[in-house]
């Protein structure tokens, strides 16, 4: 199936903004107007009227018809897409690196094994002591 | 065992990928472990089934690695680069490319290895040549070729936790 034609880049660099975020975590709790969406924020109506034309251009959000209030909601695909991909990505490293893990005990066990044998050569031996 | 650390991912600039994991290992370690073949052959080996009958790594300014994975079915993959910079054992940078198709072109690879208390904190930057690269790569990487192989390693690993 092919993905929508909204490109995962517009996505992330509109997600790259904490007032861009804070507006989508907004219209999560449901569709809001441009003044609803300022009220929050020490900016005048047309700063945010800018993040919200980049949100819409990366279909993260769109319009509603209501006339007048036009009241902006949340798109769920494309932040989906994007999440999803992130959670590809990181579970296939996940995997690796669980690997990787294992070699590196592998690795301290052995390296452990060469000091103590080292520390053995060196060292007075002991009495054997038996506890058996 | 202790629960395995995450795998943390973000998104920096509008042309990287930024991925860290903490290793409970010192850094000399984690960098052998990233560059000498016999143990990345262990561990750089993506979904299961696959294995990595290639794995070249010539470790010097310029040199050139290259990786061949295979799975069952006789599918191979491969991937190869240049070294840019090498400094044993905090940083790496070399440039990647798969030999395939379906992926965005040359990316540029920044591994950086921080030691702190005997644990070693690795972070892997990849920056796609333009956006238009990283773009594709994610829609493919989201789409196409290995989708299956990401179903079984699903499988894997809600079995494992």
């Amino acid at each position: 199936m092919k993905p929508s034609g909204y490109s995962l880049d517009a996505t992330f660099a509109a997600l790259a903004d904490p007032t861009r975020r804070a507006i989508l975590a907004r219209l999560a709790n449901g569709e809001a107007t441009v003044t609803e969406l300022a009220a929050p924020f020490d900016m005048t109506q047309p700063a945010i009227s800018k993040h919200l034309k980049v949100l819409e251009r990366a279909g993260l959000i769109t319009r509603g018809r209501a006339a007048q209030r036009r009241p902006r909601k949340l798109e769920p695909r494309p932040l989906a897409e994007a999440t999803d991909w992130i959670e590809r990505y990181r579970r296939i490293w996940e995997a690796n690196f669980a690997r990787l893990d294992a070699v590196l005990q592998q690795l301290k066990s052995k390296e452990k094994k060469t000091v103590d044998a080292l520390l053995e050569d060196v060292k007075p031996k002991p009495k054997q002591r038996r506890s058996k | 065992m202790t629960p395995a650390a995450a795998v943390k991912i973000t998104t920096p600039t509008d042309r990287e990928v930024v991925m860290t994991r903490v290793f409970d290992a010192p850094r000399g370690m984690v960098f052998d472990a990233l560059t000498k073949p016999e143990l990345l052959r262990k561990w750089l080996l993506g979904p299961p089934g696959w294995t990595m009958p290639v794995c070249e790594v010539d470790l010097r300014v310029g040199g050139k690695y290259r990786y061949v994975w295979q799975n069952a079915e006789g599918r191979s993959m491969g991937m190869g680069g240049t070294f840019q910079e090498i400094t044993r054992p905090s940083r790496i940078v070399a440039t990647e490319a798969y030999e395939e198709y379906w992926t965005g072109g040359e990316t540029l690879v920044t591994t950086e290895l921080v030691e702190t208390r005997s644990k070693t904190t690795l972070s892997t930057t990849v920056r796609y040549a333009s956006r238009d690269a990283r773009d594709a790569a994610i829609k493919m990487g989201a789409t196409k070729g290995l989708e299956a192989s990401y179903n079984r390693l699903d499988e894997l690993l809600t079995t494992q936790t």
